[in-house]
């Protein structure tokens, strides 16, 4: 499905922000730090498992980095 | 034994209270030990956070982990309008579980200086989304009053430009600011070294928020301990009340009995 990730386009196979995320991070990487907007609105964490894709939808992956 | 009470001076803000008046910048270190050496030789409780893409190349080090044990305040730090800084927020809010948001709307690029309509605009929004919202603004009473009004939780008007290691530049804003200001006041950017903190408790500020001075310091550790030094000396000269300043002299030692007249 063609998702638009962080400002890019390109086909995905994930289904849900779950699924997402497993391909998106480095393994093991720890969930806390990480958030994740639909469309411009937050996707809560609880609902990271529920929350389904449709083709063309505007994904923000973000994550807490160091900052002053 | 001193009198122990006149150290007992905890600082309230957004309902929460700290016992140091430091807040720390966490970006720039040479590494990850030397900032985690760092935010403990400044004895702050709180630090700052950024909120930026997952990098597709990977994610590196993770500081969220690293700095577990202090509480996060994330920053909108280079966001430009008020609908870029409320979503950075909200991410905020779900990364690091914490409604605290140190809000920041640049107006310009190259001097940092904040966009003074768009940080009223999502200060308002913020406050009305449960936020306990920490706005870095100008050195200017009647922005401060505004943001105050709005509902800030505190005002974080500038010492000088960020990064710039000025220190205070218009140290009789600032003291406006502060004798004025119905919320904490919290000098953010521009610090330099550890008398430019002594600088802004002294005029009145109830924390500084700094993070280049320690970070670019030749040794950050041994600077975050002076700066961690250097407000709780400026906050107690500030409640000590300094004498006048007089352009004569005043001796010190009593004028009767000098030995030979």
């Amino acid at each position: 499905m063609e998702l638009t990730i962080n400002g890019q386009t390109r086909q995905c196979g994930a289904t849900t922000v779950d699924d997402l995320l497993k391909e998106e991070l480095d393994e093991g990487h720890t969930r806390r730090g990480i958030a994740v907007a639909l469309n411009g609105q937050v996707v809560p964490r609880a609902e990271w498992e529920r929350v389904t894709f449709s083709k063309g939808d505007r994904v923000e992956i973000v994550r807490a980095l160091p900052g002053g | 034994m001193a009198n122990t009470d006149i150290f007992d001076d905890p600082f309230v803000v957004g309902g929460e209270t700290f016992r140091s008046r430091l807040w720390i910048g966490t970006a720039g270190y040479p590494n990850q030990k030397v900032l985690l050496d760092s935010v403990q030789a400044s004895r702050a409780e709180m630090v700052t956070m950024s909120i930026r893409r997952v990098s597709l190349a990977g994610q590196g080090f993770d500081t969220v982990k690293l700095l577990s044990d202090y509480k996060f305040l994330p920053n909108t730090a280079g966001c430009e309008t008020a609908r870029d800084a409320i979503l950075t927020a909200e991410l905020a809010r779900e990364a690091l579980e914490t409604n605290w948001i140190k809000l920041e709307v640049i107006g310009d690029r190259e001097t940092l200086y904040p966009d003074v309509q768009e940080l009223l605009k999502a200060t308002e929004e913020l406050i009305s989304r449960g936020f306990t919202v920490l706005p870095y603004c100008n050195d200017d009473p009647v922005v401060c009053q505004r943001l105050a009004d709005l509902g800030a939780a505190a005002v974080m008007p500038m010492g000088s430009l960020i990064g710039s290691g000025m220190g205070v530049a218009n140290p009789a804003n600032i003291e406006l600011i502060c004798n004025r200001s119905p919320v904490p006041v919290v000098v953010d950017a521009g610090i330099g070294t550890a008398s430019d903190a002594v600088i802004a408790m002294e005029l009145g500020a109830s924390a500084v928020l700094l993070n280049t001075a320690v970070a670019k310091a030749a040794d950050p550790v041994r600077m975050a301990a002076a700066m961690g030094h250097a407000v709780d000396a400026g906050r107690l000269a500030y409640l000590a009340g300094r004498i006048p300043r007089r352009g004569r002299a005043e001796p010190s030692s009593p004028q009767l009995g000098l030995v030979g007249s």
